[in-house]
């Protein structure tokens, strides 16, 4: 391979130093009042952001490389937090309202007892296993059906979408004792750290940011293979594939499986560092929210759905406080200017400027080909 | 055209931001506004916005808080309740406000808790809620059950009615309200068949859950209708209606259409106010009974000056995004505002903006005379008032029927009723 990737390697580490080792060696050892501090609430919101960058590049799999619009990301994202969230639940002990062992909701609802589906979430090697392995479960067998049925395209999206509403509306049932609307929140301690220290916080940060880099880099091995070549095949002409004597369903079924884990993945993440989880984070519209991140920020690019995911949350979280009587109005017409003009996304901004740049130095030739940052993809 | 216009706001917005920090100047007092101006809720927490941004106002051109203006830091929590976390913690942590205001659904309170917790901030919380909470960082200025829901029984009690429906969406502060209801029903007397909506029970037989539960948005309401004209055939019945905004008006709809009335079968609602009938058509209330601690209605001059006031304000304000015509009053926004001048008076009872400080003088009763009459903080961060049954009329308006005076606020009630 050319130059190309491994500049791309070398801009991600320079990138993975300045967020993994720069940003939290600031948070923990520079003085409150000096410019280079950065606060608990950076690394808070940060952390925050590279969860849903870990969505994002879930999305970008299913999407940008297999050409299915899956609107159930949210909920595997969800299914994972909410694992997570009951190992945490049982870790305030008695520290909550009722200062009893249950998790303060059931108390509320006046049980005496914790129901054995709960238990194994006492410890957390069971819980970080079933984090992954409920969710996982959950698309293989959902992808089993829908994939065998040959359901494709909107039919597809509009299946997965029932899901996700369907698991909302149980979650959100008192019954189901996954704590019904309130959902979990006022954890306490997570391994023995308590929640609300700043080392704690800073730990979670720096994991969420390892586990992006591992995903990214997982995705971008997988997505160069053979198996990858087949990926882009299956978006590009399903059909064409299958007469090839390829099974599409079951290569689409194990990338669909394996970006629930990853959305799971990026959901434990993100719970422990936003304090709850409830079940409007499974609702259709937030799996939405995350193609639109991968979508603004450059579809089948890996990198470009994970900047898309920071660029709009910081903005929204910027906008909601500076502006909030217009922050949707800003974020709204992002979207458009980017769908009009940067139809391949925050991510070929670099390109456009450098193609720029070198008809303006060689007025001579204009007709030299764009130059794309992600040159595998928009072969088709 | 509007919309280019604000785009442009946006922008100029967007170059001010630089500059108005370094700006502020000694003399102010920051303070957070942290409701929902996106989303579902938007619809009523917008309100709560807007009240607050009066009293500020209003505060202000009488001196302010010890001297110094209040200065208002409004963020949107978008009806997202992490989100309304990531906002509690910048308005405490980069902002420092001394106060927050804000908060309507529990979720969202559940949301903010820790943080306020962690940071040792202080939230003033102004909407009904289930109680079965009790914070240092939260002082709960909202209706506790017993300032609501056991009012609106004994009223129903002395009206001699013996039977009781219970409704409400499945979501926490009906389940828990109907829990303490069925208790305060049996401890008066009522048996247990009287009460109507059904049981859960638990492996041991104990009640769980009682009443009838729809999720959000439900629209159909026909099957649950006709059991609630059986249950009221033979008279003396009424209903407890905890249901949740929008779904409030097929349940009316197919009241009425099933021939149920005020006069036959009275319905008494918890969660709907004047200002929501800003978007519920009044029509098939009519008749209908809410209980609140402040209706719009009261004739008190210290109401008729806080409504005109607030209209004045509105149709001269520059903020945006308020709407201006058709504006009432109602009991959240009357708490939002009470919240806002009982912190004024602990501030100038501490002689200090230190929130442990505030919380002290909260705590040794404060009180304020507010556009629903006397209301005094108490030493659980909860608030005596008084409490109103009021009748819907066709203006989207109540005829208050009764008034009990001086309701001491209690957030702990499951198990403390005992049966007869």
């Amino acid at each position: 391979m050319n130059p190309q990737p491994r500049r791309e390697i070398f801009a991600a580490g320079a990138l993975a130093l300045l967020l993994l080792v720069l940003m939290p060696a600031l948070n923990a050892w520079a003085p409150e009042d000096s410019f280079f501090y950065v606060s608990n609430f950076t690394i808070n919101v940060w952390g925050k952001y590279l969860a849903y960058g870990i969505l994002a590049i879930s999305v970008d799999l299913l999407w940008g490389f297999t050409g299915l619009l899956s609107l159930g990301q949210a909920l595997f994202f969800s299914l994972g937090g909410y694992m997570l969230g009951m190992h945490l639940m049982l870790m305030i002990g008695k520290l909550g309202q009722y200062k009893s062992d249950l998790p303060d909701f059931m108390v509320f609802l006046g049980h005496t007892f914790l129901p054995t589906f709960w238990r194994p979430f006492y410890s957390f090697g069971v819980t970080a296993l079933l984090v992954f392995l409920v969710p996982m479960l959950l698309a293989k067998g959902f992808g089993y059906l829908a994939f065998r049925s040959r359901i494709k395209g909107v039919y597809f999206s509009i299946l997965t979408q029932a899901l996700t509403y369907g698991a909302s509306l149980m979650f959100f049932r008192n019954d189901m004792l996954m704590g019904g609307n309130n959902g979990f929140t006022d954890f306490k301690f997570l391994l023995g750290g308590d929640m609300r220290s700043a080392a704690t916080q800073r730990t979670l940060y720096i994991c969420t940011g390892i586990a992006l880099l591992a995903v990214y880099f997982g995705c971008r091995w997988l997505t160069r293979t053979k198996f990858g070549l087949i990926q882009r095949a299956i978006r590009d002409s399903e059909t064409r594939v299958l007469f090839s004597g390829y099974s599409a369903a079951n290569y689409k079924l194990f990338v669909f499986v394996v970006a629930a884990g990853i959305a799971a993945l990026g959901g434990a993440l993100y719970v422990p560092q936003v304090g709850i989880i409830n079940p409007s984070e499974m609702t259709p519209d937030k799996s939405l929210e995350a193609v639109v991140w991968v979508a603004v920020g450059g579809r089948g690019t890996l990198v470009g759905p994970v900047l898309g995911a920071v660029v709009i949350n910081a903005l929204k979280s910027w906008a909601t406080r500076a502006i909030p009587d217009m922050w949707l109005i800003l974020l709204g017409s992002m979207f458009l200017l980017v769908v009009l003009f940067l139809p391949k996304g925050l991510i070929s901004v670099p390109g456009l400027i450098r193609d720029f740049l070198q008809r303006h130095r060689k007025p001579a030739s204009p007709e030299t080909p764009a130059p794309t940052p992600a040159p595998k993809v928009s072969a088709s | 055209m509007k919309l280019i216009n604000k785009s442009a706001q946006a922008l100029l917005a967007l170059a001010g931001m630089a500059f108005t920090h370094s700006a502020v100047a000694a003399d102010t007092v920051k303070v957070g506004v942290l409701h929902s101006l996106s989303g579902t809720m938007a619809i009523s927490e917008t309100s709560l916005r807007d009240v607050l941004l009066f009293t500020f106002d209003e505060i202000n051109a009488k001196g302010g808080v010890m001297g110094k203006k209040i200065e208002p830091v409004v963020v949107d929590g978008a009806s997202n309740w992490p989100l309304f976390a990531e906002k509690a913690k910048q308005l405490l942590e980069k902002d420092k406000t001394a106060a927050v205001f804000g908060c309507w659904t529990s979720v969202s309170r559940k949301s903010v808790l820790p943080v306020f917790e962690k940071n040792n901030g202080l939230l003033f919380y102004p909407v009904q809620y289930e109680g079965e909470e009790e914070s240092k960082n939260v002082f709960y200025t909202a209706e506790a059950v017993n300032q609501q829901a056991t009012p609106a029984v004994d009223y129903m009690l002395a009206k001699k009615k013996e039977k009781f429906y219970l409704i409400g969406s499945d979501y926490v502060y009906p389940q828990t309200t109907n829990l303490v209801l069925l208790e305060y029903l049996l401890s008066k007397g009522v048996p247990l068949e009287n009460i109507g909506g059904g049981f859960k029970k638990d492996s041991s037989g104990k009640i769980i859950s009682a009443g009838k539960y729809t999720p959000f948005g439900h629209t159909d309401y026909q099957q649950i209708v006709a059991e609630i004209k059986q249950f009221a055939a033979g008279g003396k019945a009424c209903v407890i209606n905890t249901l949740n905004g929008d779904t409030n008006v097929p349940f009316f709809k197919e009241y009425a259409a099933a021939g149920l009335t005020a006069e036959s079968c009275p319905v008494v609602s918890f969660s709907i106010s004047e200002d929501e009938f800003r978007a519920l058509p009044a029509k098939q209330l009519v008749g209908q009974l809410g209980c609140w601690t402040y209706f719009e209605s009261i004739k008190s001059d210290a109401n008729k000056t806080f409504v005109s006031n607030f209209q004045k304000w509105l149709k001269e304000t520059t903020v945006d995004g308020v709407k201006k015509e058709g504006r009432v009053t109602c009991s959240p926004m009357v708490l939002s505002y009470d919240g806002v001048y009982l912190w004024k008076a602990a501030v100038e009872k501490a002689g200090s903006f230190d929130v442990d400080k505030v919380r002290a003088a909260l705590q040794s009763g404060i009180s304020f005379d507010g556009p629903g009459g006397k209301v005094t903080t108490q030493s659980n961060m909860h608030l005596t008032k008084n409490v109103f049954i009021g009748e819907t009329k066709a203006d989207g308006q109540f005829k208050i029927l009764k008034e009990y005076k001086d309701v001491f606020g209690q957030p702990w009630l499951k198990g403390t009723f005992k049966a007869k």
